[in-house]
Parts: C-alpha cells; structure tokens; sequence
C-alpha cells in the first residue's frame, strides 16, 4: 500500500549531491513530493528532506540506494507517525479586501497565522503546520482575491532520533564501532575443512 | 610490455615540500598508486597532462588507443584480468562523452576504473565553450563517484579517494574531471597520501554473527541445498574460501556469467551456468532446492527469469558486500552482508560436513538429458557446417582451459561461456550486466596488459568486431599479443534467434555484411586467417596459438544456428527450452 514516507539524508556539503540523489528518484519515475536541504545539527553535515508516496518496500530499496552513495552519510525513512513535520506557506493578498471584508485578526488567531508585511496594496501572510493547515487558509483567503501563494517543502524532526553526533563519531572511526564483526571462528582456521 | 619498479600504494610519501604543477601531481599519485599502464587519447584540454606525461614515460606506460571508448573498455579488461584498478585518460567534450558507454558498463559489472578527463579551463565552465560538456552530470548514474577538480592543490587527495573509491567495497568506476587551469596551475605539493577512510563511505558492512549462525543452521538442515555464485567471489579474491564452503558443505554450485572461471570448469561440484542461456540442471533445479545460497552475486533477470517463479519453494541465504542488494529481486530469508573472504570462513566454520550423493545426481541427470539434446550436437556436429560450440571445443583441447577467454556479446558469447573451460580464475572477461557490443576487442587489448604472462583469446562476433574494429589499430602500434577469433555467421545471430522463435522469422535489419576481415587485418599488419572447413580448424587455432604477436582467425559458423537451452523472456527458470 502506498501512503506517504519522508526520507531523511544526512550528506557532506558536496556539489551534485542533490542531482546524484535525485536521480536515484527519476530513474525508477517517482515523484518527488517536496524536497528540503538545509543544514543538521552538526556543523558541515547537510540534511536533506525528501516526501514521496510509496510502498514501503520501494522505500526501503530507495533508501538503500541513496545509503550507498560515497557522500551520503546515513539516511532513514519514517511514516507520519513516526516525526513532527511542518511545512511553511505565504499568502498574498490586497489588503483593502481584507481589512474591508473580514476581520483579520479572527483570520489569524483561526489559522495561527501572522502578518509578515502589511502594505496599502497588499499583506503577506503566514503560516505554518501540515498539509491541511496551510490548505485550509488557502480556501478561506481565495475569496478575497488571494494573488500569490507558496508553500515550502516539509522539514520533519524524526521523533525516536537521538541525533547525528553519535553516529558521526562512529563513522569518523576507520574501523567500525560496536558492532564489530565478531571474528571469534576467523581464529579457528583449522576447523575449516579443506578437501 | 616493460615492467616498473612498484612503490606500493599503503604507503605514505612524505617528501619535502616542493612547487608542481597540477598535472605532475596527477601522474605522481599513479605512480603512488602503483598503476603502470594507462590507456589514453590525448586532446586539447587535456594537454597538460599529455605534456607531463612526456617526462613520465620511463615510468608509465601509455597506450594510444584509436577511440576512447576502446580505451575504458581495455581499462576494464586489464582490471579484470589483474584485480587491480583501471586507469584511462580521455580529453573533454567529446573525448568524455565517448567513455560513457564503458563507464556504464563498468558501474553494472562492478568493475575498479578510474577515468581522468580533461576539463575546459574552470573561467569558462558554463560557457558553451570549445569541447566543453558537463561530464561531471552526464557520468553522474554511471559512476561510482565522480569529481570536478578546478584548483590543483585538490588533485593529491582527490585522487588518492578516487582509487580507493573504484576498489573497495563492491567495486565500480570513478571519474575526476580536472579543468586545464587545475592541470597548468603549480601548487605546493606535500606528497600523495594514500586514502583508506572516508567518514561517508561504507565499504564494507559490519558483518553480523547472529545472520552467520541462522544462515549454517539452514544450510546444516538442508536436504538439497543448492550454491549459486557471481564475481564477488572474484572480486573479493576469496577463490580458495569459496572452494572450501562448497567442498566442506558438499553444496553443488552454479555460476552466473561473471561468476565464471571462480571455481574450475572440472570441479566435481561445479554444475555450470545460470540463467536464460545457462545449463539445464541449475536452472530447472534451483526451483527444486529447499536452501538456495547465493555468494556475490545480484539475481540480474536474465539469472532469474520471471521472479515470482524463481525458487519460491527455496529459504534464500544471500551473503553481499553491498547491503542495497539484499531483497532487491528475491526476497532473502536470511541476509548475510559482508565481504565474502571474511563471511564465507564464518560461515564454513560452523558448518557439518556433508555430502548430497542424490542431489547431486539429479544435476548429473540433467547435464545428461542436455548433453543428449543440445551439447553433442553443438560439439560434434553432424551437419558439414561448423557450429561455434565445436570451435569453443577445438579451442579447449589446445588451451587447456589455461587462456585468458575475452568474448563480446551475443550468441558466440552464450556459447563460449557454456563450453570454454577454465582453470584459473579473473581468466573470463565479458561485458555481463550491459551487454557491450564492441567490448572484446579492446577488453582483450587490456586483458593482456593485465596477465602478460597469460594467453589471451578474444571471442568475437561479425558484429560486435565491427563496433571497435579501430582497436586493431592499438595492437598493431603497441604490439599486442593477442588472439581474435571472430565466429562468423553472416547475421546480428543473437537477435536473428529472437526474430525466428518470437517474432515468426521476420529478420528486420539482422543480415549484417562484413568486410574481409582477414585483410583488414593484413592492413594493420595482423597475420590472419579464414576457415570454414572442419578439417582445418584445429591446425588453423594450433597456427593461431603459436603465431608469435597477434592473430586473426575467421571462422565461418553456421548462419542461423540457434544457442539452447533457453529460458525464454517472462518464463520461469524451470521452463526451460531444450530446443
């Protein structure tokens, strides 16, 4: 069953990143719903944050793929239920019909939004949260001649996640860290029996 | 081919500080890295490096080739018949786009190449300038890293990740596009450090024990297990480990196209090849196994036919270097990531020794029901005209089964892959996963570059011959001792086969004319020859192998013979056509 995952890569700051990891999407035709990049929360490591609606298999074998890039330092896939995600939307419209026809401060407590710029021909709103959210202010402003809207990709924090630096750390190591193979039969080369 | 002193790549050369230029320090880091033959087409905006090479010639050794997709395919040949890591040099513009096909062609046959090209200068990236193209994104799904390098001081590290990259883990090319300033420019150089770790870069997953235990206990409670195999044994050098898991098991194995020449053709266990062109008994067989163990190998579809036919009885244990492969086509029941030479030890270790005397004899069966149908036939034809499975044959009686075989693509290559024997392994080099028409002839070039102790036979057909015919060229000028047979039907036969069991003999476009190859070769001063008879052949391969330098030897084939068994497209693997 489809349904919708989010991808989240942790990458070196590499030029053609974004196209090698792309095209690992482009080539089997899947569409990506919105994609992030934008800094971690450790200094040099991007972060990238990438929304398709797929099988969890297909994910899962994507996720593998992008793994596998030299630059990519880890990549997890997670369910809405497993992050807190936001996207955030603007909203342009003239501001006489506004202030005329309703009351803008309902409008904004309603949709949690804020005023960013309020000028005498137009006021830019804006607001944040999921799909519906940002949809829902679409549908209320587009009678009074919304003029420009714009919504950004998803950014999501993955709930379970204890950060990167851990990880970092071990991959900084030349060898692994504790989950090293253990090699205890690799001693007992007499064991193995030669024909 | 002269052979160089080797400063090996482990180690560090801290020299003291000195002013080179960008193209010295590409050349200095080949050295380092132990590479002493480099295959190459110079052009305008590689010409620094060309001009430094100039002074290196002592010290690495250059081949011209005639076109540079020649040049990636004889890297690739000399990769694969020495295990090391291939090295080519190609200008900008077109001289990039043309190694495209082999850096395919490597990426999908995991091959170690490292590509260098020439990049306009970095002030006019962007430009439309002369023979400017944007390698870097062309060659982005085809390598396993690529880099643009714009600032000379860049290039020792660049290059010391860039050979690190092509061979470890599971194996794959990489090209650095260095823009001419990069190449002119001098810098302060500290010496080349080799790279052995890159904090993003996985090589090698962290094997777990836990996988190792549950895989020996499938295999220990198994009633017909069955081993099927690919190059990762040859790409992990694990020959020996791999001989002693099957023999301690008892297991019989099969081998992917790749896979050939890892185990000997005349082990008892080896039961021959997979897939659409493959032996009778692996095929049918693997959906009749109960444990299907698959080491270093990817269940391409032309192994597998219709997957949700393929060993759906069978608990799959697949041990890969490459964690993206687990369940990428057949679900595995228990995965065992890691590097073969490590986890097969492990995993024998732990293993009961055993024999499957009835199992066994069901493949032995089987071999016998396909000798009956097709393998006499082909070897012992009773027709007049000469098939290319007798040629493979005559061929084996005089090699030995000690040659390094080198095939293009197509029907001769089914054929030399089922019935060329091997004793040695990295001694068959083949496009696999891509399919290269034009391949052979400059694998070969390199093949032997690779071994130049080994007997090196490229196997061709009249078409793919005609896709690098221009490759003659390089062995004539560097004197390459190689020998070509071309199997010669008059026909594209591969596709012709099609177009008769699928498409109701509508040969569209499959009648290929060829010129007289023979002369051809007398022109780029090549001895040759052409035979058609059964009663020269063998005296004319005898001539052949012991002809000093390069041979041609033509032979005329039966022109709509047919290569059996099949599997035919969409048809499960126990669905296989005797005829």
């Amino acid at each position: 069953m489809k349904q919708e995952f989010t991808v989240t890569v942790y990458t070196e700051n590499q030029v053609g990143l974004l196209n090698r990891i792309a095209i690992i999407f482009s080539r089997r035709k899947i569409n990506i719903e919105s994609l992030n990049t934008s800094p971690s929360e450790i200094e040099g490591i991007h972060r990238f944050t990438i929304v398709i609606n797929e099988t969890e298999d297909v994910v899962r074998k994507l996720v593998r793929q992008i793994e596998k890039q030299v630059d990519v330092l880890k990549a997890y896939f997670n369910t809405n239920d497993q992050i807190v995600w936001q996207e955030l939307a603007l909203y342009k419209v003239p501001t006489d019909e506004i202030a005329e026809k309703v009351k803008v401060e309902r409008l904004l407590r309603e949709h949690g939004a804020r005023a960013v710029v309020i000028r005498k021909d137009y006021t830019i709103f804006e607001t944040s949260g999921h799909r519906e959210e940002t949809d829902n202010l679409i549908s209320v402003l587009e009678p009074f001649g919304l003029i420009e809207f714009v919504r950004s990709a998803r950014v999501a924090i993955i709930k379970e996640s204890a950060g990167f630096h851990l990880k970092l750390r071990e991959f900084e190591q030349a060898e692994p860290g504790e989950e090293t193979l253990e090699n205890e039969y690799l001693n007992k080369g007499k064991d193995v029996f030669v024909m | 081919m002269e052979t160089i002193e080797l400063k090996p790549a482990t180690e560090t050369h801290n020299e003291p500080t000195i002013t080179i230029s960008g193209s010295e320090a590409v050349l200095n880091a080949m050295i380092a890295e132990g590479v002493q033959t480099i295959f190459g087409y110079p052009g305008g905006a590689i010409m620094p490096i060309y001009d430094a090479l100039y002074d290196y010639s002592n010290r690495l050794n250059h081949i011209l080739v005639r076109h540079e997709q020649g040049g990636i395919h004889a890297a690739q040949g000399f990769a694969r018949s020495s295990g090391k890591t291939g090295v080519v040099f190609a200008t900008s513009g077109p001289g990039a786009t043309n190694l495209v096909t082999g850096l395919a062609d490597a990426m999908i046959d995991s091959t170690p190449v490292v590509c260098i090209t020439g990049q306009v200068f970095a002030h006019l990236l962007g430009t439309d300038a002369f023979q400017e193209t944007d390698v870097i994104n062309i060659t982005t799904p085809v390598t396993k890293w690529n880099y643009q390098v714009t600032d000379a001081s860049e290039i020792p590290a660049v290059l010391a990740k860039a050979f690190y990259i092509a061979r470890s883990g599971r194996p794959g090319p990489v090209l650095i596009d260095i823009t001419k300033n990069a190449q002119i420019q001098k810098f302060e150089y500290n010496g080349y450090t080799p790279c052995n770790h890159i904090r993003s870069y996985r090589p090698k997953p962290v094997i777990r024990k836990k996988f190792v235990e549950e895989a020996a206990k499938l295999i220990n409670a198994a009633e017909r297990p069955f081993v099927i195999f690919g190059q990762g044994v040859i790409l992990g050098k694990a020959e020996k480990e791999f001989k002693t898991f099957i023999e301690k098991a008892g297991i019989p194995a099969a081998w992917t196209i790749l896979g050939l020449s890892a185990l000997p053709t005349d082990h008892p266990l080896n039961t021959g090849m997979l897939g659409m062109h493959g032996n009778y008994g692996p095929n049918v067989l693997t959906n009749e196994c109960d444990v299907l163990i698959a080491v270093g190998m990817r269940f391409d579809d032309r192994v597998t036919g219709r997957l949700d036919k393929y060993a759906k009885q069978a608990k799959v244990i697949h041990l890969d270097i490459d964690p993206s492969e687990i369940d990428k086509n057949v679900k595995t029941t228990v995965p065992v990531w890691g590097d073969c030479k490590e986890t097969l030890p492990l995993l024998t270790a732990l293993l009961e020794q055993k024999m499957y005397p009835q199992w066994l004899q069901r493949f032995r069966d089987c071999t016998k029901k396909e000798e009956e149908e097709v393998i006499l036939e082909e070897l012992n034809p009773s027709g007049e005209v000469l098939t290319m499975g007798e040629v493979i044959n005559t061929l084996n009686e005089l090699t030995k089964g000690d040659a390094i075989i080198v095939t293009d693509v197509g029907q001769h290559q089914m054929v030399a892959c089922r019935y060329a024997k091997f004793n040695k392994s990295k001694s068959n080099v083949t496009s696999g996963g891509l399919g290269t028409m034009g391949f052979a002839l400059p694998a070969a070039i390199g093949a032997k570059f690779g071994a130049p102790e080994r007997e090196v036979i490229a196997i061709i057909g009249d078409g793919g011959f005609q896709m690098t015919i221009q490759e003659l060229g390089t062995i004539m000028q560097s004197n390459v001792n190689v020998k070509i047979i071309i199997l010669n039907n008059r026909f594209l036969g591969m596709v012709r086969q099609w177009q008769q069991l699928f498409n109701e003999r509508r040969y569209s476009f499959v009648n290929i004319e060829s010129p007289d190859f023979v002369a051809v070769a007398k022109g780029y001063r090549i001895e040759g020859k052409m035979v058609s008879e059964r009663k020269e052949l063998k005296s004319s391969l005898q001539e052949m192998l012991t002809h000093p330098g390069a041979y041609l030897l033509e032979v005329m084939v039966g022109k709509e013979n047919n290569v059996f068994p099949m599997v035919p497209q969409g048809c499960g693997v126990s669905e296989i056509r005797l005829k």
